[in-house]
């Protein structure tokens, strides 16, 4: 028999997708609309078993051993109980409820916890606390924008409905005729898909763009440039680009890791913030990070909840310190001061620097994930999960910080719990450890 | 005066936090009570006396007494914390957040120091005979008053961001700075031996002085050219370019001065 769920949230990117429709058949996803490549490609990916994490296991000898479930929380918990500066990574690709076990556990065993933001968008955030935030919903993008930027993000391949949802294509209430009320603009190293779409295409030397936004804000603010080109950008173009943003009547920058990722990093978030805000003078524009990761917002959310700061938080000391540079997951691995890991949904053995990587392979992991990666591989206990959005319910954050439920549609493969639920058999198991 | 030593006797890998290292801390103890002092090496709570072995004599006051650390202390953060008055003397290396919320006292560090020395300071003296992390003088994240009194002098070179949200007091880095070197300067001197790049990114007062050429931001212009000025009370030898800055802010009263002759 055939059922088919609407509605569905697709748990993959930060776009979060809200109107997917899966067809089950026979308790395995026959088929899946609405979604783009990579969307689909992860629903359907759930139902083909050869490729997930089945069974609970322990390294012992050097090897990998299938284990009970009780047996692999029990190392896991002794792992991580034993450790003096555990750190807990991960949790962008799960719901919220499992990053607040996960917050729970860091605080009671004195650990340091962190998610992917370290390698995307931490230095957002660091800007954020320096310049603040003017943003808004992906709705209000979709009503009111008449210009939109991309600045260091391409969409067409890392968000493929981004365009199509929220930013250019939609007919808006006060955008009626879609495309053709809104202008699109790319400022990026080389011409992207996105940016042969684009009416406008800035093309910045690698690693000049915060020279490009100090000109515009310069510019912006009424002065009149003394060079004839900046970042390999010519006066008239950063001219024209400023003029448009402030001529238009609701802007918004969308920028990806082209900005958070070079020299500058966050700085050059920084700095981005303050050009929205100049504008802001003459004009409405908003600013608005492309997270990847479909919940890596919700962690930030809910760690500011549990322990008032967005990442990186260390809770060595019995209570919660923050400070990136320090308390940063690959600070911490490459200053080699970590003594075990536990890896909740994500894979830093394969997009973690080589020091950090080097490190890791020296101290006992716990790994707890869907499928097998490079990181499972090198772990000493390895648990397999349930997929949030998929298997099991919960809650994520999409992009604009707007929390969307995640629906169940197919039950997990025999034996597999989700990921809050084997959290918190370690978190019990630590805490009688503990005393 | 009266001297503390404190010899190292390991440093553990996962770091030491020892903000109990400081005069204030020290003042009016005796050795024992100096060894059973908390520190944190990880998540274990330990006694001062597991990483160092403590002999002499602290003063009465902080102002009375001088601390000595006979060795390199890398994995040892949180040095002179806070600390109003006295003396430390590190005849090695330091860990992170040296000096950090410092309010008046000197510390000379002999070696180098990791990043966020001077954090928030706000009075007293910090000399680094080598070289300093990213940080050098900083704010806490999400503040933007950052160091606000007292003098920071670095012989060698300093990683990113050194001097940043600098808002009063006088930080002096003889070697190279890296990028961003007095972002989001408010107020004080800044003076770099020489600057990798974004000197002054977002400044919006004070004055920054480099005692050789670095490529300006484009939002820098350049207003004057003067020679043996005297800039924050400190005179200077030989032809400077001025650069007004950073005009991508509003009603920016910030002045770098590069050496040029
Ligand atoms: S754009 Fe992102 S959220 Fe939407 S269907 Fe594609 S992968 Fe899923």
């Amino acid at each position: 028999m055939r059922v088919t769920h609407r509605d569905v949230v697709c748990s993959f990117c930060g776009t979060l997708c809200d109107d997917i429709e899966v067809d089950v058949e026979d308790g395995r996803i026959a088929e899946v609309r609405h979604a783009c490549r990579i969307g689909t490609t992860k629903f359907l990916s759930a139902s083909r078993h050869e490729h997930r994490l089945l069974k609970p296991m322990v390294r012992e000898n050097g090897r990998l051993k299938e284990v009970s479930l009780e047996e692999a929380v029990e190392r896991a918990a002794e792992i991580l109980a034993g450790a003096q500066r555990p750190l807990l990574y991960g949790w962008s690709s799960t719901s919220c409820e499992a990053q607040s076990v996960g917050i729970e556990l860091a605080e009671v065993l004195g650990g340091v916890i962190d998610n992917t933001s370290t390698v995307c968008h931490g230095p957002s955030t660091i800007a954020v606390h320096e310049a603040g935030f003017i943003s808004c919903t992906l709705g209000e993008v979709k009503n009111r924008a008449d210009l939109v930027i991309y600045w260091g993000a391409n969409p067409m391949h890392a968000h493929p409905r981004h365009l199509s949802r929220y930013s250019i294509y939609p007919r808006g209430y006060f955008r009626e005729r879609g495309h053709q009320d809104r202008t699109l603009v790319v400022v990026d190293v080389r011409r992207t898909d996105t940016a042969r779409l684009a009416q406008k295409f800035v093309r910045v030397q690698p690693g000049r763009d915060y020279e490009l936004i100090s000109a515009l804000r310069a510019v912006v603010n009424g002065r009149k440039l003394p060079m004839d080109e900046v970042a390999g950008v010519s006066r008239e173009d950063i001219e024209e680009l400023a003029e448009m943003m402030k001529s238009c009547s609701f802007g918004v920058l969308f920028f990806g890791m082209g900005l958070t990722q070079s020299p500058g990093r966050h700085r050059n978030i920084d700095n981005a913030i303050c050009l929205v805000r100049d504008l802001n003078t003459y004009t409405k524009f908003v600013i608005m990070p492309m997270r990847g990761h479909y919940n890596v917002v919700g962690f930030s959310e809910v760690l500011s909840w549990q322990a008032g700061f967005p990442f990186a938080v260390d809770f060595s000391k019995g209570y919660a310190w923050y400070n990136p540079g320090e308390t940063t997951a690959n600070d911490v691995l490459q200053r080699g001061e970590c003594d075990a890991m536990l890896v909740v949904a994500s894979d830093p053995v394969s997009n973690f620097p080589k020091p950090s990587v080097e490190n890791m392979l020296k101290m006992p992991i716990v790994a707890i994930d869907v499928h097998p990666t490079p990181t499972t591989m090198v772990a000493d206990v390895v648990i397999p999960a349930a997929i949030a959005g998929i298997e099991v319910e919960g809650t994520a954050y999409r992009m604009d910080v707007v929390p969307l439920r995640l629906r169940k549609v197919v039950e997990p493969p025999e034996g597999v719990l989700s990921d809050v639920e084997v959290l918190q058999r370690i978190l019990e198991r630590v805490k009688e450890i503990k005393g | 005066m009266k001297e503390l030593v404190l010899r190292p006797l390991e440093q553990p890998a996962c770091g030491l936090s020892a903000e109990s290292i400081s005069c204030d801390v020290f003042a009016g103890k005796s050795v024992e009570e100096i060894e059973a002092l908390e520190v944190y090496s990880g998540n274990r709570r330990r006694r001062l006396g597991d990483f160092f072995s403590v002999s002499g004599e602290a003063g009465d006051t902080p102002g009375e007494t001088r601390i000595v650390i006979e060795g390199d202390v890398p994995r040892t953060k949180w040095i002179g914390r806070g600390m109003s008055a006295g003396e430390i003397l590190v005849k090695g290396s330091t860990g992170m957040y040296t000096g950090a919320w410092m309010r008046g006292g000197r510390i000379l560090v002999q070696g180098s120091v990791d990043s966020f020395a001077g954090m928030m300071m706000s009075g007293g003296e910090l000399e680094v005979q080598g070289d300093a992390g990213d940080y050098l003088g900083c704010a806490y994240r999400g503040e933007w008053r950052g160091m606000r009194g007292g003098s920071i002098l670095v012989h060698g070179n300093a990683g990113t961001e050194a001097g940043h949200c600098l808002s009063g007091g006088r930080v002096t880095v003889m070697g190279r700075a890296e990028s961003f070197a007095g972002v989001r300067m408010r107020s004080g001197l800044l003076v770099l031996g020489s600057a990798e790049s974004r000197v002054g990114a977002q400044m919006t007062g004070g004055s920054i002085v480099v005692l050789s050429r670095t490529e300006m931001l484009p939002s820098f212009e350049l207003v004057d050219r003067v020679s043996s000025p005297e800039i924050e009370g400190v005179s200077f030898e030989g032809v400077f370019e001025v650069y007004a800055g950073d005009l991508a802010e509003r009603n920016p009263k910030g002045r770098v001065y590069l050496k040029v002759e």
